[in-house]
């Protein structure tokens, strides 16, 4: 395993990566190697490399159809439920190439994924959060129960919901489905959350509480989000990726991505001045 | 032990689950394999005597065993035609009454008060056309035909012989009457899918109701239409109740709408049971074999254009 | 503007209004008039021996209760088999056969199993149920009323479970449920009344065909609760009684009818219930 890491970290040395310098405290959590993505015949990532670190918020910037979706997808080959769509390379997670991965169960234990819109499962607010756990662990009444509190304190929804327990996650609002979507991700202890431009279909208020959350998350989490709205990504991420047309542009600290990026495209598109 | 249970269920639930449902698929497959199977080995007696000639030639003799599918075919024909007759232009009239004219709070409860009508059991339609229709054709309507239409050259042939009520002309209308509310849900469900600023483009040019209906909603969801259309005919040629209780069964063709004839279902619903030999059996279940074509080219053509239209969702 | 043009216009639309008016009033008065006449009719056969007796012979008194058991106990055992081939095929078509070839063969077959004259499945159901077992019995009524269900609850299985938003089933299979949890658990739990609105108007559908019973499950005059044997069942009972001579035995069968009607219109009405709280 290791072999294959240091081939494809040593063939390619990548202009396109940015240079993040390594940081002991935050060692890469994901590392994506000479990544080609393919819908059939139509490919939609080109040798992405890119390593994103531990418990920080990364977040991936472009215009619409650039691929940013399609990359944060393939962190967790989701896409592997639709035939056609294929992956080529490698994406280390903790040095084990997933996409060489068989068993998809173990994976996605370890990487939670949040949506675009709010999918509470169509059960109680307390069954949505029990039920990933219950995949993986068998808890008695009371641990599961505490596990799920403890899950809905993390996303800071307990007090909102704790009298409504058995009723319907579809009745909550738009930004408490999606912090209970957060909660029910968080339950299982994944080690990275995958969050898949989570505000777009939200209200301002509760974008303004979910950012706070991934704030409050980072700590703990690897965490990388997709995003339009490059306030967004300028705000609550530590690092930004900006794609273009299935490519990777440029990469590093929020802050320089923002104020002096290297790259022209990059330059046009967070000052607005894209086609 | 419970872990590796789950773990168990984990792996090979999925192959465990696809291949259950798999299954259950393929029995349907099956299902309609051995549905055209049957039909063609149980027929297989007649149609090695007879050979295709069983389709267009007439006759229906049990004593002397010999078979011909002509005259229940043309019947279906003829009363499907009568059906389609109706039942086209005056679903068309109510959709259009329902989609432009109704007052708004009255629209929902009519459409919803035709479908139901068209999940009404056929054999009420059925019942109902001997016990009312019938005597008030033999008595009023037919009477009036004969004495007038009768008397038109070229049509009047249809036109003859004595009011006996039951025969070609009400099996037809009947068979009209219960394809109706169908075609008309039908129709409706294609209407209002056509997208409202269509329609209120067409209005905002000063178009009449009538012109926004014929020339703006009926060429824009053309198919759909043809489609339901082409689905309550798949419906009038199989229907057997509201059919057998008002055609007269007579294996005999006659010109006069008013004569009693036969369909092949109305044939099958009075005789299958009571059919003896080899051949009669076997001449029956070919006029199923006939219907049965005849009827999935028709619901192919209907269900093409439906699906051609929108994503018509209707049964 | 040509004024000449625009009346002529208008004149059309009055007209073809007028027409579609008149044609409505038509259609309108006629089917309430067979509801009129049925519910006219078939109260006056309704009275406790209509359910407490069996058929009589022509001529004396009697009730439809083997008839009313018999059906009662086909469109069960019928909708029984039905359902879980309808749900499973429905689940392969919605969920595994997307882009399928298979699927597609088996969603076109379906399509035609649809609605195919219900005399031939009887035709077909008697070519394998009733030869096979050598004479007509209820079996092979609860068969061909079996067959006839199954396809109304595959499509509206499939349609139902089409309606269940795929993000629904990726953040599913995102938490690491097998795919076969994701169905069982989420999509099911979606798409339940949906699927049971199927399944009723199966039911409603099933219990006023006639003419699959004709040959399959025939009738029998007398009490009998043996699927062995030939069966009473209403339809069939208010065909023969209907087209007979005897004043006692036609007003049985309008009795008969209008228990029919209301059984197949409160379905209808209850599955229409079941789908709008949903929305």
């Amino acid at each position: 395993m290791n072999n294959i890491h240091d081939l494809t970290e040593t063939a390619k040395p990548s202009a396109s990566n940015g240079g993040i310098a390594p940081d002991p405290q935050h060692p890469e959590k994901i590392g994506v190697r000479d990544l080609n993505f393919f819908y059939g015949e139509y490919q939609a990532l080109k040798d992405i490399n890119i390593s994103i670190p531990d418990r920080r918020v990364t977040a991936f910037i472009g215009p619409s159809g650039c691929g940013k979706s399609t990359l944060l997808r393939t962190m967790n080959r989701i896409y592997n439920m639709y035939p056609g769509q294929r992956a080529e390379g490698a994406i280390m997670v903790d040095g084990e190439n997933i996409l060489a991965q068989r068993d998809l169960t173990d994976l996605r234990s370890k990487i939670g994924m949040v949506f675009q819109k709010p999918t509470p499962f169509p059960m109680s607010i307390y069954e949505n959060v029990a039920f990933g756990i219950r995949l993986y662990e068998k808890l008695g009444k009371t641990e599961l129960e505490e596990r799920v509190v403890w899950a809905l304190k993390r996303v800071a929804l307990w007090n909102e919901v704790k009298d409504k327990l058995q009723q319907p996650g579809t009745g909550l609002s738009g930004g408490q489905q999606q912090r209970l979507c957060v909660a029910r991700a968080v339950a299982v202890k994944p080690e990275i959350l995958l969050m898949d431009e989570p505000a777009s279909a939200l209200d301002p208020i509760s974008t303004a509480k979910l950012e706070e959350l991934m704030e409050e998350l980072r700590e703990d989490y690897c965490i990388v989000i997709v995003t339009h709205n490059m306030q967004q990504a300028a705000r609550a991420a530590d690092f930004t990726a900006f794609m273009y047309l299935g490519e990777l542009v440029e990469f590093g600290p929020s802050e320089q991505i923002f104020t002096t990026p290297a790259n022209e495209r990059t330059r046009d598109y967070v000052t607005g001045r894209f086609g | 032990m419970q872990k590796d249970r789950q773990r168990f269920l984990m792996r090979f639930g999925d192959p465990a689950f696809r291949s259950l449902t798999l299954a259950f698929t393929l029995l349907v497959l099956m299902m309609m394999g051995a549905l055209v199977y049957v039909l063609i080995e149980g027929s297989w007696p007649a149609l090695r005597i007879f050979g295709p000639a069983f389709v267009w030639t007439s006759g229906w003799n049990p004593v002397t065993e010999h078979f011909g599918a002509f005259v229940p075919l043309v019947g279906t024909l003829i009363t499907s035609f009568i059906a389609m007759l109706i039942g086209v232009p005056f679903s068309f009239g109510l959709a259009f009454f329902l989609t432009e004219i109704c007052p708004h709070p009255l629209r929902q409860p009519i459409a919803i008060a035709i479908e139901l009508l068209a999940a009404v059991p056929s054999i009420i339609y059925g019942i109902w056309g001997l016990f009312v229709l019938a005597p008030l054709f033999q008595h009023d309507v037919e009477p009036f035909l004969i004495a007038t239409l009768g008397n038109v050259p070229v049509i009047g042939m249809f036109f003859q012989g004595p009011p006996i009520g039951i025969g070609m002309l009400l099996a037809g209308i009947i068979l009209g009457l219960m394809v109706l509310p169908f075609i008309t849900a039908v129709m409706r469900e294609v209407f209002v899918s056509v997208p409202a600023v269509l329609r209120e483009s067409a209005y905002g040019l000063g178009a009449t109701r009538w012109e926004v209906v014929w020339r703006v909603v009926l060429p824009y969801c053309r198919k759909g239409v043809v489609g339901g259309v082409m689905l309550g005919l798949g419906r009038a040629l199989g229907e057997t109740m509201a059919v057998t209780f008002v055609i007269g069964n007579a294996h005999h063709l006659s010109t006069s709408l008013l004569a009693p004839g036969t369909t092949i279902s109305a044939a099958l619903a009075n005789e299958f049971t009571e059919a003896d030999g080899v051949i009669y059996t076997a001449s029956l279940v070919g006029l199923g074999l006939v219907l049965f074509v005849l009827t999935f080219f028709v619901l192919a053509i209907g269900k093409r254009m439906l699906l051609g239209s929108a994503k018509g969702g209707l049964a | 503007m040509n004024r000449q043009v625009v009346k002529r216009r208008h004149r059309r639309d009055s007209f073809m209004t007028a027409l579609s008016l008149v044609m409505t009033g038509i259609v309108l008065f006629t089917l309430g008039s067979i509801l009129f006449t049925l519910i006219w009719n078939g109260l006056q056969a309704i009275r406790p021996s209509l359910f407490l007796e069996s058929t009589p012979p022509p001529g004396s008194e009697g009730g439809l209760a083997n008839a009313i058991v018999g059906s009662l106990m086909m469109t069960g055992l019928g909708i029984l088999i039905a359902t879980p081939v309808g749900i499973f095929t429905g689940t392969f078509l919605a969920e595994y056969g997307r882009h399928n070839r298979l699927a597609e063969i088996v969603r076109f077959v379906n399509d035609i199993l649809l609605s195919p004259p219900s005399i031939i499945i009887g035709l077909f159901v008697y070519g394998i149920v009733v030869i096979g077992m050598g004479h007509f019995s209820g079996w092979a009524g609860v068969i061909a009323l079996a067959v006839i269900a199954v396809p109304i609850i595959i499509r509206t299985t499939e349609d139902m479970l089409s309606l269940v938003p795929d993000a629904l089933r990726e953040a599913g299979a995102a938490l690491g449920t097998p795919r076969w949890m994701v169905i069982t658990r989420i999509s099911y739990r979606a798409a339940f009344q949906g699927m049971l609105t199927g399944i009723l108007l199966a039911v409603a559908r099933v219990s006023g065909e006639t003419a699959p019973l004709l040959f399959t499950a025939l009738n029998n005059q007398f009490w009998s609760t043996n699927l062995n044997a030939p069966l009473a069942n209403l339809p069939v009972v208010i065909f023969q009684f209907a087209m007979s001579p005897y004043d006692d035995w036609r007003s049985l069968a309008w009795g008969g009818a209008l228990l029919i009607t209301t059984a197949v219109l409160v379905l209808n009405i209850a599955a229409r219930l079941t789908t709008s709280k949903k929305a």
